[in-house]
């Protein structure tokens, strides 16, 4: 095939369509995790009877511009005894999946421009939860890779503890998220906020499920109480403790876009998307149009995801760590077997469902 | 790309890896070192390091008159500076045999017992931020603050006080010092309650403290522990009892005592310690205010030979003149003797053991610093445990550089 027969083929407007929509997603997790770093502080402070940062701009405001210039123009430093290319691929590698998860959550339903439908999800892959849980798996590359090329004990401490907390996670929050999969019956993450529009919020359905995935969240963004890859307390930061610059930067930022992320997840899976909620999105369309019911729809879903961001930081600024074996611990005896438990029982009950079984 | 790392030759047998935690560990808080053997996140030795910030306290003090050695005290635990300044005069006191004033001795508990919240409190909340929970220890910095305002508006200073002289005070608390004394008392309990409930039931903090590091009280009393240190392993040992200074026989107070000496029994301990020193400051209080007429107005006992004259007196008054000059230029006798006194410090007994030859200067004094000998457990404390318990270990035996090194 010729060259401009392929140039012909591609449906340009979608191109660009989808170009800046990815660029509006990218740039919005990246003010987002911004601003998490501002919000965390913020919230800190109210936790703590304290003040926060007040200095930069009204209420502190312009802090995390200060922060970034700051990160920014600090010395990159790179140890002499670490292996260099590893060193520089590990907070790329942790940025990057950071990124990607953002790329099939359906953000808002459709907009009416140009005289086109215009989907508010960069990529509704029908395997859309499946390409999540791949991407998340790859997160813990950057970290590991991190700690090794740092050539730091500590540093491997902690990349070694990342790397086990996530991988053992990982496994109680597939198996619970089957559960769920198993009443949807779909893995695209668009048709479960559609299933969820007309009939009830999956957490309804599955309190015990979400339960354990949110315990899972915890755990694989590496925040109170499972913050042991970093743990300032034994190993000084982890596996970023020989990190400087923006390089410390993007592991920072990448721990705050995944908890922004992973909070889109879990109000996509659980709490409707961006459903809003005790309202008749038919009506509304009617009253208000396409545009302002995706817009509004958008604001619902932000304001999902800011009360799973605010979890986190509530959780993170209220209790201890665990230990390395309570970790494992709770992993593989406690929320393993609660998530197969979990799978059984919502088997059992499809089942009964589906054959109309009465007692 | 792996071109600078090198396996050490011959060693290819070795599973474990040495890490060192400290000098400059954020968990050593303070300059100490403990090399640490790892086999993975298991501890198979702990090897303990002093010295860093070893002062030569003990030999400087052989030139020093009495009263200023005061100073050296103070950054001995410098989380409690009261009671290390009060013992070291207590100390003096018995050997120059002076008899002091009940108010004085009141007064004295009063500092005492708040610096002994203030020491549990930064204990007791870094056992948290080393445990993963900061807010409790940024939260109580506050409260410590309320502390520290008392201290200044008696000495001037707040953390390293040098409070009091030879034979009692340098001023009279003032009212204000009472009112601020009042509003700790009453905005004090509300606090220390959060701080329990942020911590004494919470699952992952019990989790991580029960069992950890613990030691029997055989074990603790071989070593030599005191204090709440002791006390958590079951020992029901407190100098305030079995000793009494500063009139600590006139009240009333119980001594918490723990059971296994773990990480959780430290934390109690301390906790219930906190209590009791409020209910002890609440009595002190109520005595000092029971003073009426003259007696109301002493905060010093008539010892003019090593008690600082006021400023007045001494451009007006001959004697005071000479004693200011014979205080300042050091040069007040003190009686030949050997003396061994002790007090109940924050971290444990902390004793003075002061010989004096009849000249002006201590001819030799030692400090029994409960942490120096705390650390020397550490080793056994820490082995089979986890890194994190190793960690969380260190911060509830309290370890104090300042104390350790001396």
């Amino acid at each position: 095939m010729h060259l401009n027969h392929i140039f012909l083929l591609i449906d340009w407007a979608l191109f660009i369509e989808k170009l800046v929509l990815i660029i509006v997603v990218v740039m919005g997790s990246l003010l987002v995790a911004m601003y998490s770093t501002y919000a965390e502080r913020k919230v800190a402070a109210f936790m703590q009877d304290r003040v926060g940062p007040n200095r930069a701009g009204p209420f502190g405001i312009l802090q995390p511009v200060a922060d970034g210039v700051k990160l920014f123009f600090k010395e990159e430093i790179v140890p002499n005894f670490s292996s260099k290319f590893l060193f520089i691929l590990g907070p790329c590698l942790a940025m990057l999946t950071a990124m990607m998860i953002g790329a099939v959550i359906p953000w808002g339903d459709k907009i009416h421009l140009f005289g086109r439908d215009i989907s508010l999800q960069i990529a509704d892959v029908n395997i859309g939860i499946l390409y999540v849980f791949g991407i998340v798996s790859l997160g813990v590359y950057g970290i590991m890779i991190g700690g090794w090329a740092s050539n730091n004990k500590f540093s491997l401490l902690g990349a070694m503890r990342a790397a086990s907390q996530i991988v053992s996670y990982e496994l109680a929050m597939g198996i619970s998220l089957i559960a769920l999969l198993m009443i949807t019956g779909t893995l695209s993450l668009n048709e479960m906020v559609v299933q969820q529009k007309d009939h009830w919020w999956n957490i309804f359905k599955q309190p015990l499920g979400f339960l354990i995935f949110l315990i899972c969240a915890f755990a694989e963004t590496n925040r109170t109480p499972f913050d042991l890859p970093e743990a300032e307390n034994e190993l000084i930061g982890g596996y970023h403790a020989e990190y400087s610059s923006m390089k410390l930067g993007f592991y920072l930022f990448s721990e705050y876009i995944n908890m922004f992320l992973s909070g889109a997840v879990m109000a996509t899976l659980y709490f409707g998307g961006y459903d809003i909620p005790f309202v008749n999105d038919a009506n509304l369309v009617h009253n208000i149009g396409v545009n302002w019911l995706a817009i509004l729809e958008g604001t619902v879903f932000f304001i999902k995801i800011c009360c799973f961001i605010f979890l986190f930081m509530w959780v993170r600024w209220t209790v201890p760590r665990f230990r390395y074996d309570q970790l494992m611990n709770l992993g593989w005896k406690i929320l393993l077997p609660l998530a197969l438990f979990n799978m059984l029982v919502t088997g059992a009950l499809i089942l009964l469902k589906q054959n109309h079984w009465h007692f | 790309m792996s071109q600078h790392i090198s396996l050490p030759e011959g060693n290819i047998e070795k599973q474990t890896s040495t890490i060192n935690i400290g000098p400059t560990h954020p968990a050593t808080h303070g300059v100490f070192q403990n090399i640490v053997e790892l086999d993975g996140e298991t501890v198979v030795s702990a090897e303990q390091t002093v010295g860093y910030i070893h002062r030569a306290f003990e030999k400087i003090a052989e030139h020093k008159p009495l009263y200023q050695i005061t100073t050296l005290t103070d950054r001995l635990n410098y989380c409690s500076s009261p009671i290390n300044n009060m013992g070291w005069h207590i100390a003096c006191e018995r050997l120059l045999g002076v008899k002091i004033p009940k108010r004085v001795d009141y007064l004295r508990i009063i500092i005492m017992e708040l610096a002994r919240i203030s020491d549990h409190l930064i204990c007791n909340s870094i056992v948290g931020v080393d445990s993963g929970a900061y807010s409790g220890f940024l939260y109580v910095m506050q409260y410590r603050e309320l502390i520290y305002e008392i201290y200044e508006e008696i000495c001037g200073s707040r953390l390293t006080t040098n409070i009091g002289r030879v034979g009692g005070f340098e001023r009279n608390f003032t009212s204000v010092a009472f009112e601020k004394l009042e509003k700790f008392i009453k905005e004090w309990p509300v606090v220390l309650k959060e701080f329990d409930q942020l911590f004494v039931r919470n699952r992952i903090f019990m989790d991580r403290t029960i069992g950890v590091g613990p030691i029997s009280a055989e074990r603790a009393l071989n070593y030599g522990f005191t204090g709440p240190n002791l006390r958590a392993a079951g020992v029901d040992y407190d100098v305030r009892i079995h000793a009494p200074y500063s009139s600590y026989d006139d009240f009333e107070f119980t001594i918490p005592v723990g059971t296994t000496g773990d990480c959780y029994d430290r934390f109690l301990v301390r906790d219930g310690e906190m209590w009791q020193s409020l209910e002890l400051i609440k009595q002190a209080y109520q005595k000092v205010q029971e003073f009426k007429g003259t007696e109301a107005e002493v905060f010093h006992a008539e010892v003019p030979e090593y008690y600082l004259p006021d400023k007045k007196d001494v451009y007006t008054k001959m004697e005071a003149l000479i004693y200011h000059f014979k205080i300042v230029m050091g040069e007040s006798k003190m009686p030949k003797g050997e003396i061994y006194s002790s007090v109940e410090g924050a971290n444990g007994e902390l004793g003075f053991y002061l010989i004096s030859d009849g000249s002006r200067t201590p001819y030799r004094l030692h400090f029994r610093r409960p942490s120096f000998i705390y650390y020397q457990a550490y080793s056994e404390l820490t082995k089979g445990g986890l890194l994190s318990d190793a960690i969380i270990t260190m911060s509830s035996l309290n370890l104090i550089a300042g104390e350790l090194d001396a």
